[in-house]
């Protein structure tokens, strides 16, 4: 079983929401000029990611998945609303960004200044929904699991974006063939981040054997992907571990 | 007389007039909503190492698109700009399950592998993008055209994308195996000469490089689309 520190690290590392997943690229791409609003925006999706998942999670778990709703009538077992999950996850997002900006507004200005602009960008920030989507995907078995998941995400998007505007800044002062300059380089620097991230990959997780079991099955046919030849390999979605178990 | 008459009504359009045509056409290379644009990358990059995951997403983007379009457009004179943002997204949310269920009825092993991306969809940018954009702002019908070009430019990339990492990563295209095969002790085509697939472009960081790499043949052929930085 998962441990929720597992989980935290996880999300951090090898299951980073930018480099595993392209979650919330375009803003990424966008406010990833200078350091200094790449923090503000990082922040923020922490912030929201950390709110809204764990909302999210009583909501899949007390009214959407079969036989949530048993808690209010034993009748109502196997009532299935999971098909409402997309309008409900992305309503409860916005109207808790709104929420959330007008609570910061009153009673922490600062704070507001600082992260002001991104909060109404940040509802239609794919890393949000996207963190929503996989905590529903993954039916983590604790409330506690699911927010370890939302921080860990929240600060592995927080890394991934710091880290880009820093290199962003400097390479300013490089000589970037014309035009790869701005977009272009930009790609090409964050494939390269994502082949570094991947070494953490190299993690051991406690739930390791399963997810091998879980790889097998999901992956396509005949890709060849490991070293070891066992034909078996990787789905894009299926995280990198798989990779440096099979070739242990 | 007959001339005020004719001044007073606005003189009609028509449907594929050049306006119209260059609404579709120019989403498909110098204003691509992935390359120029930067929109809708998040989907864009995830879902490309099959071409048929690349296929089946733009489609399904497509079709939310053209539809959202429209009703947005249809709209644009009731929705109060406040609430605008949550007015699309509902409007969006309501077509992604559409989609979503279609996908799982006839497709169920494609929705297996797109698993999340379906419904991000609601927060794919190039939507809400031209729902700002465009469909605020303008008639159904050009709401319409331009949904098309969109559509088509977001699958066109899809699709070149994922041909490159499909056909390099697992040496085949939409399933068939163009390259041979390399299961062990029937390996047939090139594999029997000794190539090897190249097991990066599986991986999720080989999707940027090849999209960056796009990105600059692109821009190297059409100066104008260069950036200071």
């Amino acid at each position: 079983m998962e441990t929720t520190l597992d989980i935290f690290v996880k999300a951090i590392f090898s299951e980073n929401m930018i480099f595993a997943y392209f979650l919330g690229m375009c803003s990424y791409l966008a406010v990833s000029k200078t350091v200094k609003t790449a923090v503000g925006l990082g922040a923020a999706v922490i912030f929201v990611l950390v709110v809204t998942v764990p909302v999210n999670y009583l909501l899949e778990n007390y009214l959407l998945k079969e036989g949530a709703l048993e808690w209010l009538n034993p009748a109502w077992a196997d009532i299935d609303l999971s098909f409402l999950s997309f309008i409900m996850f992305i309503a409860v997002v916005a109207s808790i960004v709104q929420l959330v900006e007008m609570l910061i507004e009153k009673f922490a200005p600062s704070l507001y200044g600082a992260l002001g602009i991104f909060l109404p960008l940040i509802a239609v920030n794919c890393s949000i929904l996207g963190g929503a989507l996989f905590m529903q995907d993954r039916q983590y078995s604790t409330i506690g699991d699911a927010t370890a998941f939302s921080l860990g995400s929240g600060i592995g998007w927080f890394i991934a974006i710091v880290a880009i505007a820093a290199i962003r800044e400097k390479i300013r002062y490089s000589n970037v063939p014309a035009p790869l300059r701005g977009l272009g380089i930009t790609f090409i620097i964050t494939g390269l981040m994502g082949m570094a991230f991947m070494s953490f990959s190299g993690i051991k997780y406690a739930d390791d054997a399963k997810k091998k079991d879980k790889a097998v099955q999901t992956t396509p046919e005949g890709n060849g992907a490991s070293a070891s030849g066992s034909g078996a390999p990787l789905n894009a979605v299926v995280d990198n571990t798989n990779i440096i178990n099979k070739e242990d | 007389m007959s001339e005020a008459l004719e001044n007073k009504k606005a003189p009609k359009e028509p449907l594929f007039s050049k306006k119209n045509k260059k609404l579709v056409t120019d989403p498909l290379t110098d204003n691509n909503p992935v390359t120029i644009q930067v929109l809708g990358i998040c989907s864009a990059l995830a879902i490309t190492v099959q071409v048929e995951q690349g296929v089946v997403m733009g489609g399904a983007v497509l079709f939310v698109l053209v539809l959202g379009n429209l009703i947005i457009s249809l709209l644009r004179n009731l929705i109060p700009s406040r609430i605008r943002i949550i007015v699309q997204l509902v409007v969006v949310a309501a077509l992604v399950i559409i989609v979503n269920e279609v996908l799982k009825a006839f497709l169920p092993d494609v929705s297996e592998k797109l698993s999340v991306f379906v419904g991000l969809i609601i927060t794919n940018c190039i939507i809400m993008g031209r729902f700002e954009a465009f469909a605020m702002a303008n008639k159904p019908w050009p709401s319409i055209m331009d949904g098309i070009g969109n559509g088509l430019g977001y699958a066109g990339l899809l699709i070149l994308v994922a041909v490159f990492r499909e056909l390099f990563g697992s040496g085949s295209l939409y399933g068939y195996k163009l390259l041979g095969s390399n299961i062990p002790g029937e390996e047939w085509g090139l594999y029997t000469m000794g190539y090897v697939n190249n097991n990066m472009m599986i991986l999720p960081p080989m999707a940027l490089v090849i999209v960056g790499v796009i990105i600059w043949i692109q821009r190297s052929r059409n100066k104008s689309l260069i950036e200071e930085h």
